[in-house]
């Protein structure tokens, strides 16, 4: 990764262009050609510096629902309650975190309906208790690292 | 949401392509007018279903290594005065506010945090201790061992 990179990087967390050229634009902005940028990208891309180019959507603004649950699993069934877990659509992420609670994962649905029957699902399947924890209130999102 | 906007969002949702035109090349894909496509997601940007356009980098690649969900049992009636003030720190990412289950779970303030080692990390974390003051009642910060999934949103078609 080198100066030009960081700056593509850097410059590239909010405000890509809707136009018709929109590469172009932003070449222009970094004093590089639109060639070069495309090939960047495509690089960083490929060696996972980046993890997703495009529009974020906001699944709540779109009528569908998110949340965040969480399960003490007893660590000698960790392997076997993350495939249950990782084996269903709805979960979007999921982590294991260093924490008696050591299961987060975040459920994405198209209802809010579909989050409490999916967590239901997920007790019946692994007898553990589902610890559900959407957003009440939203301060803050905002990813910006410094390259 | 109609069903154009749908599509729109089926075909964007991995990520936009690396081509000159890219807005050209979904509305082609879609059989629609690369000018409706735009006008589109134009309307989806300035109402908010679409956060943003960009890169989405892996902090972890960037040297962010040290990543913890810290929690925090803070008054409710004093939430959102702390949680706007958490969530105004450069290193804080997400911060939301989330029901507790006591007694086992008594944190109802959570707040990302990233560093590149646990030390900055813990140095982020005393300046929350500091900025909380009296209002905090107690906390825990849950590193980050395993991913182990993540696909992100996924519309079905």
């Amino acid at each position: 990764m080198d100066d030009i990179d960081r700056k593509i990087i850097n410059s590239l967390q909010g405000d890509f262009p809707i136009a018709d050229h929109p590469y172009q634009i932003v070449a222009q902005r970094l004093d590089i050609t639109e060639d070069e940028l495309l090939k960047r990208l495509g690089i960083l891309l490929e060696n996972r510096t980046l993890t997703r180019f495009g529009p974020m959507y906001d699944i709540q603004k779109l009528g569908g629902s998110f949340s965040l649950c969480a399960i003490r699993v007893p660590p000698d069934r960790f392997k076997e309650v993350t495939e249950i877990v990782n084996s269903f659509s709805e979960v979007a992420h999921n982590y294991e975190r260093d924490h008696e609670f050591n299961m987060w994962y975040v459920l994405a649905t198209e209802s809010l309906a579909q989050i409490d029957i999916t967590n239901q699902a997920i007790e019946e399947k692994t007898g553990l208790k589902v610890y559900n924890m959407p957003k009440i209130q939203e301060f803050f999102v905002g990813l910006h690292f410094e390259a | 949401m109609d069903d154009l906007d749908r599509r729109i969002i089926t075909a964007t949702q991995a990520g936009l392509p690396l081509v000159k035109e890219p807005y050209q090349a979904i509305a082609q894909q879609l059989n629609i007018e690369p000018e409706l496509l735009q006008q589109r997601m134009q309307i989806m940007l300035e109402q908010g279903q679409i956060r943003r356009i960009g890169a989405v980098p892996n902090h972890y690649k960037l040297g962010y290594r040290a990543n913890a969900m810290s929690v925090w049992n803070v008054p409710d009636e004093m939430i959102a005065e702390l949680g706007h003030q958490l969530g105004a720190l450069s290193f804080v990412s997400h911060c939301y506010e989330r029901p507790r289950f006591l007694p086992e779970w008594p944190y109802n303030l959570f707040a990302m945090l990233h560093g590149k080692s646990k030390h900055e990390v813990a140095e982020k974390v005393q300046e929350i201790i500091n900025l909380l003051g009296e209002h905090c009642a107690g906390y825990e910060l849950l590193y980050s061992k395993n991913i182990l999934k993540k696909t992100g949103l996924r519309l079905k078609n």
